[in-house]
This record gives C-alpha cells, sequence and structure tokens, in this order.
C-alpha cells in the first residue's frame, strides 16, 4: 500500500509510478495489466501536475495505491480547482479528431475498469481488476 | 546517411527520411516536447517528400506523444509531406485505435512497407 504526497513534478512522478508498478509486478499482475497501470496513472499524474497544480511547485499530488491480489485501486488528488469531467469534448468525434488534446481521460477510461472523480473533480480514482488484459475494442473499428 | 540524435536515430533511403524512436518511454512532457522539436526540424529542413517513424524501441507513450505526433503530421501535410509511422507494438496500437488515431495517420507493420508508402 502506497499512501503520500508528492512534489508536483515530473521527476516524482515517474519514480512514483515505477514503485506502483514494482508492487504490481511482484504480485504477478500480466504485462498487460501493468500496461494498463502505467498508461493510467502516468496519465492521472500528468492531469494532476499539469491541469490540477498547473507546474506550481507550492502544490502537492496526493497518490495511495492499494495493490491486492484481485485489483489495483489508486487514487491521485491534486490542489487545483478541481473540472468537470463530462465537460471534456469526446475526441473521438469527427470534428475532434486531429485536435491535440482530450485523450488522457479516455484512455484512463479505456485501460482501466473503474474511473470516477470526486465532486469537486481534483481527485481521480481508477480500479483496474487483474487479467483483464487490453481494452475491448467492439466499436472502435 | 546516418545521424544519432539523443532520442532519436535519423537515416535516409531515397527520398524518405527514416526517424527511430530510440526512447522506450516516451511519456513526459518534456521527452515529448524534445521528441517533437527535433521532429519538426527534421520535416523543416529536410527536402525529402517522406517522414517514417519506426517505434521499434517504444513500449509505452502517453496521451501526450500522441497530441505530438497529431501536430506533426499537420506540419508534414503543410510542408507537402507524408509521415508514415511503422511497428508500433500491439498495446500502443490498441490506443491508437480507441483514440481513432487510427484513421488519422498511415501506420504501416513494418519499414519497408512504411518507406514505400512515404514515398509513393
Amino acid at each position: 500500500m502506497i499512501d503520500k504526497n508528492i512534489p508536483t513534478d515530473l521527476t516524482a512522478a515517474r519514480h512514483l509510478t515505477e514503485e506502483v508498478l514494482s508492487l504490481a509486478d511482484a504480485a504477478g499482475y500480466s504485462e498487460d495489466d501493468r500496461f494498463a497501470i502505467r498508461l493510467a496513472l502516468e496519465e492521472a499524474l500528468i492531469n494532476a501536475i499539469k491541469h490540477g497544480n498547473k507546474f506550481d511547485p507550492a502544490r502537492q499530488v496526493r497518490v495511495s495505491a492499494d495493490v491486492g491480489n484481485e485489483q489495483t485501486t489508486i487514487t491521485v488528488c491534486d490542489d487545483g480547482a478541481g473540472f468537470d469531467p463530462s465537460a471534456v469534448p469526446d475526441p473521438t468525434a469527427d470534428e475532434n479528431l486531429e485536435k491535440p488534446s482530450g485523450r488522457g481521460i479516455m484512455l484512463m477510461r479505456a485501460y482501466m475498469d473503474e474511473v470516477s472523480y470526486n465532486d469537486y473533480g481534483n481527485e481521480v480514482r481508477m480500479t483496474k481488476r487483474r487479467c483483464t488484459g487490453l481494452p475491448h475494442l467492439a466499436g472502435h473499428n | 546517411m546516418e545521424e544519432q540524435a539523443s532520442r532519436l536515430k535519423v537515416l535516409t533511403e531515397g527520398d524518405v527520411t527514416l526517424v527511430e524512436l530510440t526512447d522506450r518511454k516516451i511519456l513526459d512532457e518534456v521527452s515529448i516536447s524534445q521528441i517533437g522539436e527535433a521532429l519538426s526540424d527534421i520535416i523543416a529542413e529536410s527536402d525529402a517528400v517522406g517522414l517514417v517513424l519506426d517505434f521499434t524501441s517504444v513500449d509505452h507513450m502517453s496521451s501526450s506523444a500522441l497530441s505530438m505526433l497529431i501536430t506533426l503530421n499537420k506540419r508534414a501535410r503543410q510542408s507537402n509531406g507524408r509521415l508514415v509511422l511503422c511497428n508500433i507494438s500491439p498495446p500502443i496500437y490498441e490506443a491508437f485505435t480507441i483514440t481513432r488515431l487510427n484513421e488519422v495517420f498511415k501506420i504501416c507493420a513494418d519499414r519497408s512497407e512504411a518507406v514505400a508508402e512515404a514515398s509513393s
């Protein structure tokens, strides 16, 4: 179990990601599951640092990660003003396909089994159940 | 011709510039920005028609890297060039499919196919 504050810093985020992935590796998670956890955690941390804390070194990111035998649950909370995830435009809409942003949340939702935000919009909670592999691509031809 | 940059290995095959991405993980903003700038410079400075990006060494990418590729694709088109991607691992290709970017980019299975596509 990891439960700590990290600075608003990409290097700290990278170290935290490696810490979580080493726990998943030790727990015997598959390569596909570890790929999914890494991708979602990286996206959540970058969102917290860049969009939430706006690279402000006075702010911190709180991270908890529970790597269990059945599932991994990760919570990432920033000190920012929060946002409304439902207001993020669908990056797969024809008119947004070539816009260079807005894909992080979609990837987190695709690779994890559950993704939810608190009401304030500054905390994301993600769960990956073990051995569910890569996302099912039905409807994405 | 071969040139070794820090994160890129650049070769020329006929009228195609071939770039191998040498980082295993293309995740953080600083690295992505550096790679994007280097690739933009290659497009701006090159007389070659096509640019092939070879992802053989890459096993992780973030959405910011996808964003960088979208910008690069636009730059290539503005320069009347053609960007082709190849050797993308199945897990990363899934990310392209989920985001429908497989419809935006020309993606080939291997380098020879990509070079042929980029020079056509």
